[in-house]
């Protein structure tokens, strides 16, 4: 009974969706205020039924409901509460739900946040939110039930893959899909800016901390992937270029790209039809990502669930969002105008090279990741594009923005003044160069590449700092600035922290697979490890081969890790749990490998300097998101449109 | 005047951008290219020579040796129609074992055996490469008609 429901509950909030859409775009178009009311009641009851549906298909998780078929192929009886919950979205159908609901939650928070935004803009949004929540809920009713029964009964469920079975994983998806989701708020935006036709330096001011929020969660989501893959996939990689990984970063890029234009769109009235551009591309490469993990056409780690008819559905529907939102861009995008112009030199000109980048980096990882399905789909044979290219065309358009970001930060809008550049920035210019060649040299084996990169990142840090020396000197409380200029601050702090862990990790890491026997010792990086012993093991649900290997440098005992190789009871299949050994400055990485025979066993030893750098860069750059988003300025009524200063010139066709 | 210059400018800087990117991405695609062969293609004669290439298919039950004691590995790749021996040295993935579908990177030595440099398995049990699958797939029906 309470799978039927759920899938009722379903059809309820799909029914609510669509008067949403209704409601909201033609109530705006006719201008009938009693629709236009309708909308924020359906937009809470969507989010009501979407959550009730979300709450029953969990509840059958937790009282192991074998006869619900997605239940028994994703859980077991033996399966901890915690895992049982995160089972929910450990599969396609499940997932799919989440996506709803997450969706829904963004539709509830626009349709009652933004006090001074008008009644028909916000129906218009509401209603092309609407509209993408129809087209997913659609999806899962026609292709993807998670509520299908399964007749007879399963007497036990087949388990949640062993893989999943990790804290950081079982939340990586939600807050991916959050970020993910959070950019269809962008999508409809920009969509309803078209429909008016204008766009003002209020809708950019509406529209930066949805975004932001939306990038925070991407950030986190993007980060926790790559630590997980870093330690639950065994090898100590913790960036793979894999497909799937690409849908989720170039979405990343290009809500990077964006929370910056908007900034020039709010403050300046500039870069009008771009900003809306990239909102669009945004969410169409969210969506694209999801074509590419669902429909099984890609060779992945993630493509589990593949289905022609799942596939074909999310094409289509991604043309028709695509293909309407550009098509109305094309006919709408030329009436938005632009406002003034500025200088070479020119806080808005270092914000269009950051777009650039950002974008050209996104495309190239576009076509590296698309460039394979043409091949295969014009039967010209089956490829793989490696991990150089993707290193090689992230590294060539984000190095030097990078670099210019240092000068960026301090340069004023409109027009900004060498001179005072240079007084800001010799001190973090000279310092950094200083500890570049430190640390390039520290490890030996310098190259130009590392010392520039090592270079970019320390510059970063400084120049951002720089902004707090300024302040003091002229006797002023850095605290004192704008919240959203102190995240700007952090999070361009979290980039250098980023760059750092990124490039130290890449040029200096020693990597080593030996074959070893108990009692034996070998040296790296200056630490002696020995492989003490081994044993068997028995967990709550695998049973375990656990290595005990002391790691001593100068003779003293640093740390003991604990690797193990486990077999998991239930899916029989065999994992490798690395033993890591971390730390500010450098990680320890030791995996069991497998029994070689006559006692000796296969391990890969790891010597990673500033790898914990790649992810605290990461969550400092969202907490820097977070404090901008904090910001009172966002949620201050602006009364009249007309105050906002580019109107004048916007207006004008 | 003068902010057609400017302008100039800035339209010529964005051309040598997209250019030198063009140029770059070109190579670095081409570089980086694998192409994805099966045991038959290499028998015959498809596979390039001194390039590395993507080898797949099942591993033959009871093919793997391992010369005990050292990283060295070598095993039986098979699409059930033709047979290539792979050599490997260093630690395999955990679900590599009798009977899976793996996809090895690697070059063709002029012994005839597939030295490979990464050896890949997936994850879900269950799982077999769409690329192998559909190879075996192909051979399959070959037989048949």
């Amino acid at each position: 009974m309470i799978p039927e429901l759920g899938l009722f509950a379903l059809v309820l909030a799909f029914c609510l969706a669509i008067i949403q859409s209704f409601a909201g775009l033609a109530g705006a178009y006719w201008r009938k205020a009693e629709w236009l009311a309708l909308v924020r009641p359906m937009a809470s009851g969507q989010f009501v039924f979407a959550a009730l549906s979300f709450g029953l298909l969990t509840w059958s998780f937790i009282v192991n409901d074998f006869s619900v078929e997605y239940v028994a192929f994703n859980s077991n009886t033996e399966l901890p509460l915690f895992y049982r919950v995160a089972a929910v979205w450990a599969a396609h159908e499940g997932s799919l739900l989440l996506w709803i609901l997450t969706l829904s939650v963004w539709t509830l928070g626009v349709a009652w946040a933004n006090k001074d935004m008008p009644d028909v803009f916000r129906a218009r949004i509401l209603g092309v939110m609407g509209l993408i929540n129809c087209g997913f809920m659609l999806f899962v009713m026609a292709t993807s039930n998670p509520f299908t029964r399964l007749l007879p009964a399963a007497l036990e469920g087949r388990d949640l893959n062993p893989l999943l079975q990790d804290p950081a994983l079982a939340i990586h998806p939600p807050i991916l899909y959050a970020g993910y989701v959070g950019l269809a708020v962008a999508f409809s935006f920009a969509v309803a800016a078209l429909i008016e036709g204008k766009v003002t330096s209020n809708w950019a001011r509406w529209l930066r901390p949805w975004t932001l929020l939306a990038w925070v969660f991407l950030t986190v989501g993007v980060a926790l992937g790559s630590w997980w893959a870093y330690y639950e996939l065994g090898w100590g990689g913790w960036w793979f270029w894999d497909p799937v990984e690409n849908a989720s970063f170039m979405p990343w890029l290009m809500a990077t790209a964006l929370i910056h234009s908007l900034a020039v769109t709010e403050k300046r009235g500039l870069f009008k039809s771009w900003t809306v551009l990239l909102a669009i591309s945004g969410f169409s490469l969210s969506l694209l990502g999801t074509f590419l993990v669902r429909s099984g056409v890609l060779i992945s780690v993630h493509a589990f669930a593949s289905d022609p008819a799942r596939g074909l559905f999310i094409l289509i529907f991604l043309g028709l969002c695509i293909g309407i939102a550009l098509g109305l861009y094309a006919w709408r995008a030329p009436a938005l105008g632009s406002g003034g112009g500025f200088k070479v030199l020119s806080r808005e000109s270092f914000l269009l090279f950051n777009n650039l980048m950002l974008v050209v980096a996104a495309g190239l990882i576009l076509i590296g990741t698309l460039y394979p399905l043409f091949i295969d789909a014009l039967e010209m044979g089956k490829i793989s594009v490696g991990p150089p290219y993707f290193n090689l065309v992230f590294l060539i358009p984000t190095l030097p923005m990078v670099l210019l970001l240092g000068v960026g930060m301090h340069s004023t809008w409109k027009r900004a003044r060498w001179e005072i550049l240079w007084l800001r920035l010799k001190m973090p210019l000279l310092i950094a160069g200083t500890l570049a060649l430190g640390i390039s040299f520290a490890w030996g084996r310098p190259s130009i590449l590392t010392f520039v990169a090592v270079f970019a990142g320390v510059w970063v840090i400084l120049s951002a700092l720089s902004e707090i020396r300024q302040r003091q000197k002229m006797g002023r409380n850095f605290f004192a600035l704008p919240r959203s200029i102190i995240g700007m601050l952090v999070a361009h702090i979290g980039v250098g922290l980023f760059v750092l862990g990124v490039t130290v990790t890449s040029v200096f890491s020693i990597e080593k697979d030996l074959a070893l026997r108990p009692g034996d010792v070998v040296e790296l990086a200056g630490y002696q490890i020995k492989l003490e012993s081994l044993r068997n093991i028995e967990g709550p649900n695998f049973d375990a081969v656990e290595g005990v290997v002391t790691i001593r440098r100068d003779g003293e005992v640093v740390t003991t890790l604990y690797p193990q190789k486990r077999v998991y009871r239930v899916q029989t299949s065999p994992m490798t749990e690395a033993g890591i050994d971390a730390g500010w400055t450098r990680d320890l990485f030791v995996a069991l490998g497998d029994d070689l025979g006559n006692g000796s066993w296969s391990l890969r030893i790891q010597f990673k300097p500033l790898v914990r750098f790649i992810w605290l860069g990461a969550l400092v750059m969202a907490f820097g998101g977070l404090l901008s988003i904090s910001d009172p300025r966002y949620r201050k009524k602006r009364k009249a449109e007309a105050q906002a200063p580019e109107l004048a010139a916007g207006a004008a066709p | 005047m003068k902010k057609r210059y400017q302008r100039g400018i800035r339209v010529a800087l964005v051309l040598a951008g997209v250019g030198i990117a063009v140029a770059l991405l070109l190579r670095a695609f081409d570089e980086n290219i694998l192409y994805f062969y099966t045991p038959v293609q290499v028998v015959a004669g498809e596979a390039p020579d001194g390039r590395r290439f993507r080898l797949g298919g099942l591993v033959t039950l009871g093919s793997i040796v391992r010369e005990p004691g050292s990283l060295k590995v070598s095993f039986l790749v098979t699409d059930n129609q033709k047979t290539l021996p792979v050599e490997y040295e260093g630690v395999l993935p955990d679900l590599f074992r009798d009977g899976q579908g793996v996809i090895a990177h690697g070059t063709m030595n002029d012994k005839g055996i597939f030295v490979a440099d990464e050896v890949l398995a997936k994850h879900d049990e269950n799982y077999m490469p769409p690329e192998v699958a559909e190879a075996l797939e192909k051979v399959h029906g070959d037989e048949e008609s």
